[in-house]
């Protein structure tokens, strides 16, 4: 078992999720089905190979720094839940 | 009206007075209207798509069109198209309009094709069956009770039903190749960086390419020709030229050719026997040709699967944290602060699969877990990728099964979700390795249901993968 109620938890807050019991208990089983058997990695012998982290092959794509138009501010908070005329709005932090 | 099977002679009938763009647009929007039941679409475009054909109409009188004039295309709901709707078909992006449109949109409408709409698909882009949608499954237009396959299921059924005459989709471990099987039409993944991403809603970055569905290679190779290619708004385009695919899709039969299949992968209890039948067939008239076709070992075949969970799932979680009520989308009402907003939005916008690849995604990223699973993925990603490219030393194509079965019945995989990710077993390689990959139909099963055979060649291999499939799929 990698997965506890207690790493659950732990693991719901950082990915910012809720999860009601039953919904959690179901998220356990699963997560620790699929965990075990993503484990099978640790047969392949992977001593001295280098992670692969680029998978195109261009290096050191640059341009001229040219200012161009980009989103404009209106269309940036067109789709906002909550905004006033600048900016996005969201619940109080600050108390 | 006929169903087309390719863009040419479509092109010919426009050209000819015997049909015009708004018939044909009339024709594709009533097609659709009788197809409802499928659940392909999710918007349609009529009126804009019908304005659009009268000046496409008066373009071709004045012989000024592009070279897309009459071109109707559906897009996967995780592309964008300027002030239309986008959602990855999700409850959290309810109500999102896209304020810019993908590279690979802008152009395809530069040379004149038309937008239809925007088509159903798994939530994200995560799943092989179509049925993790927001807006509920999506039916095989061959057999009701069964699925098109995912994640880019509408865009292939749209092709099936001839609902449109290009889809574009997705393929992040298979999603435009598995669902083209499945519905017995034509799917590319090109190599990983050919086309622009920039307007694609992202699952897991180095494994998303943007990928193409259609009824015939030649359509495919008319796209692929006019929208691969370096892009200013995504760095990772290959700057290498863009061939001219549709004139080299003649296959030079006398020039004998070296074929290599994974034995694990054809030689499988597993794997249904009419796909077994229908490959070992298409092997054996290969060798008739005078080709060569070979087994190959592949030990690293049972890991493939394993890694691309491992690494998909995590950059899924990092690219999915911008999802948080805040900018865009849905916004939980049930919340009384900002850490509450984050985990309600997210917990009620989510659906189930997505929410589980989070998880996985962010347990395998977090400090104590890192080097074990995250880190050791992307040694055995390259282990996976050198001897993948050894097989390419010798060999021009691979082929295998797109699937272990035909399309399976709805539910099929609801309990389990490794059962789920076995259906992808074929497909993920060529993601995990960044190479091109096609399915093409392969004959049916016993009940009817059409069996795809995958394709796979070296990177930037487009050119011959795409000859090679239309020679298999006119000659045998």
């Amino acid at each position: 078992m990698i997965i506890n109620k207690e790493t659950l938890k732990n693991i719901a807050h950082l990915a910012r999720l809720d999860f009601e019991e039953k919904e959690a208990d179901k998220m356990i089983l699963n997560m620790n089905k699929i965990l075990t058997w993503m484990e099978q990695l640790n047969e392949v012998n992977t001593d001295n190979v280098m992670p692969l982290i680029h998978i195109s092959r261009e290096i050191n794509v640059l341009r001229e720094d040219v200012v161009k138009p980009s989103l404009s501010h209106e269309k940036g908070l067109l789709n906002a839940p909550k905004k006033d005329s600048n900016y996005f709005r969201v619940p109080k932090v600050i108390e | 009206m006929t169903n087309y099977i390719t863009f040419s002679a479509i092109q010919n009938d426009l050209k000819s007075g015997k049909i015009t763009c708004k018939s044909l647009v009339e024709h594709h929007l009533s097609r659709i209207e009788s197809k409802k039941n499928l659940n392909v679409f999710l918007s349609v475009y009529a009126d804009e798509a019908l304005a659009k054909a009268e000046k496409i109409d008066e373009k071709i009188k004045n012989n000024t069109q592009g070279r897309l004039a009459g071109m109707i295309i559906g897009l996967k709901d995780v592309i964008c198209y300027e002030n239309h709707p986008l959602q990855a078909s999700s409850r959290i992006l309810d109500g999102f309009v896209s304020q810019f449109s993908a590279t690979i949109v802008e152009r395809l409408l530069a040379e004149d094709a038309i937008i239809i709409g925007r088509q159903n698909c798994d939530e994200f882009a995560m799943g092989s069956t179509n049925e993790n949608s927001a807006f509920g499954n999506v039916l095989n237009d061959a057999d009701n009770s069964r699925v098109p396959g995912g994640s880019s299921g509408a865009s292939a059924v749209a092709i099936q039903a001839d609902l449109c005459q290009i889809s574009i989709g997705s393929d992040t471990g298979g999603s435009v190749r598995q669902p083209a099987s499945f519905c017995g039409v034509v799917g590319l993944k090109p190599t990983y960086s050919r086309l622009s991403r920039y307007g694609l809603a992202a699952y897991a970055s180095s494994f998303d390419c943007i990928g193409v569905i259609g009824k015939s290679v030649e359509d495919i190779a008319l796209i692929m020709e006019i929208v691969a290619g370096k892009d200013d708004f995504d760095s990772t385009v290959s700057s290498k030229d863009v061939p001219k695919y549709t004139q080299n899709l003649t296959f030079d039969n006398n020039k004998k050719i070296k074929i290599a299949y994974i034995k694990e992968t054809i030689e499988n209890d597993a794997l249904q026997p009419e796909i077994k039948t229908a490959i070992n067939q298409k092997i054996a008239f290969l060798r008739e040709q005078g080709h060569t076709v070979e087994a190959v070992d592949f030990p690293l075949l049972s890991v493939i699967l394993p890694t691309y969970y491992i690494l998909t799932t995590a950059e899924a979680s990092s690219n999915l944290s911008r999802y948080d009520g805040v900018k865009y989308g849905f916004r939980s009402k049930n919340a009384e602060n900002l850490e509450q907003m984050y985990k309600k939005t997210r917990s009620e916008g989510f659906g189930k699969t997505v929410k589980e690849r989070i998880m996985l995604g962010t347990f395998v990223l977090s400090a104590s877990y890192y080097d074990a699973y995250y880190t050791k993925a992307q040694k055995v990603r390259r282990l996976i990728q050198e001897k993948t490219e050894e097989i390419f030393k010798e060999y021009n194509f691979i082929l295998s099964p797109n699937a272990p079965t035909t399309a399976p019945k709805f539910g099929s995989f609801s309990e389990d979700p490794i059962q789920m990710y076995l259906a992808d077993i074929f497909s993920v390689q060529a993601n995990v390795v960044g190479m091109p990959a096609i399915s093409i139909p392969c004959g049916k099963d016993n009940e009817n249901m059409p069996i795809g055979l995958q394709i796979m060649a070296d990177f930037f291999e487009e050119e011959k993968l795409m000859s090679f499939s239309d020679y298999l799929i006119k000659n045998s």
